[in-house]
């Protein structure tokens, strides 16, 4: 199915949030996630279900000011 | 020592990391700025690419404590989100929260900023929000919970200081008790020292320390500057005056008489 991720659109086998971001090779990457603009915090993603079309933003510590 | 929220620090400077040339110039200004405090941000980042996990280490390895920010945001729902992933990225309850209302200036969507920050306080946010210095927006977002403040001294990135010395001055006088924070549009050291002085408990300064020549340099200056005008405002400055008064006694002078 599509997804949205960090506004690419991707093809993935997941059904789960946790699974597209071990496909995406996010691994043990100390990232952030939201799904269609609503926080998902680390602990839900294993139960967080993805379907066709939905967006998702993973986000890393980064520069600011 | 300034309070902020539950947290005691002896430096009156926060520091940004972004826009310096390379991490090892951010390291070295952050270590020669003294600071206590560094803002930090969340971008996107694709799976296999590191620059952010680096980056988290540098930070970690500098041993300062992160106030993430919600820079880029321009809705109350974007910016409510960024902080929950903050949150949980940074481990720390603080956030700077920025709503953007207008791309020219950076101005801050005031009547989104104060929705923002009812929504977080009441979540268990430490809320440091990036604000104008209307008086009555600083009475919202403190009725909504924020327990610091941080105004602009003039639009982020310019350089131009304290842009609007009435108001600041105002918005200090009105709200003795609560922590001022001075909070973009720095642009050189006296600016810092101007904002102590006036003051103001200390200021958050990014690309004036960022883009210097040297960096490092420029970080420990502010730092000097945030601490002589702190100084200065405890030892209490004259008032200025419309005409000369002699420095040197006048009686017994020579020739008069």
């Amino acid at each position: 199915m599509k997804i949205l991720v960090n506004g690419a659109w991707r093809n993935t086998a997941g059904t789960q949030l946790s699974a597209l971001l071990e496909e995406l090779g996010y691994g043990d990457s100390v990232v952030s996630t939201a799904v269609n603009g609503e926080f998902v915090a680390t602990a839900a993603r294993s139960r967080t279900p993805l379907a066709e079309g939905d967006r998702v933003e993973v986000l890393a510590p980064m520069q600011g000011g | 020592m300034l309070r902020l929220y539950e947290v005691s620090l002896k430096s009156r400077l926060l520091l940004g990391t972004a826009r310096y040339p390379s991490p090892a110039v951010l390291a070295a200004a952050v270590k020669a700025s003294h600071t206590e405090v560094v803002t930090v941000s969340l971008r996107r980042e694709s799976g296999g690419e590191r620059a952010g996990q680096a980056f988290w280490s540098l930070i970690r390895e500098l041993g300062v404590r992160v106030l993430p920010n919600t820079a880029g945001c321009h809705s109350v729902k974007e910016a409510v989100t960024t902080a929950h992933m903050g949150r949980e990225v940074f481990g720390t309850p603080w956030v700077k929260l920025e709503v953007i209302g207008e791309d020219d200036t950076l101005q801050p969507d005031v009547f989104g900023l104060t929705e923002a920050a009812r929504i977080l306080c009441a979540e268990g946010f430490e809320v440091f929000p990036y604000t104008t210095e209307d008086l009555v927006v600083a009475e919202r977002l403190l009725a909504a919970g924020c327990e610091v403040l941080m105004p602009w001294g003039a639009p982020i990135g310019s350089g131009r200081g304290l842009n609007n010395l009435f108001g600041l001055t105002a918005l200090r006088a009105h709200f003795p008790q609560v922590p001022l924070i001075i909070d973009a549009g720095l642009g050189v050291p006296s600016h810092a020292a101007r904002a102590l002085e006036l003051g103001f408990d200390a200021v958050l300064v990014n690309t004036a320390v960022a883009q210097a020549r040297d960096p490092a340099q420029m970080a420990a200056a502010f730092a000097q500057a945030a601490d002589a005008g702190l100084a200065a405002r405890l030892a209490g400055p004259i008032e200025p005056r419309d005409f000369a008064a002699p420095s040197t006694p006048v009686i017994g002078t020579a020739f008069r008489g």
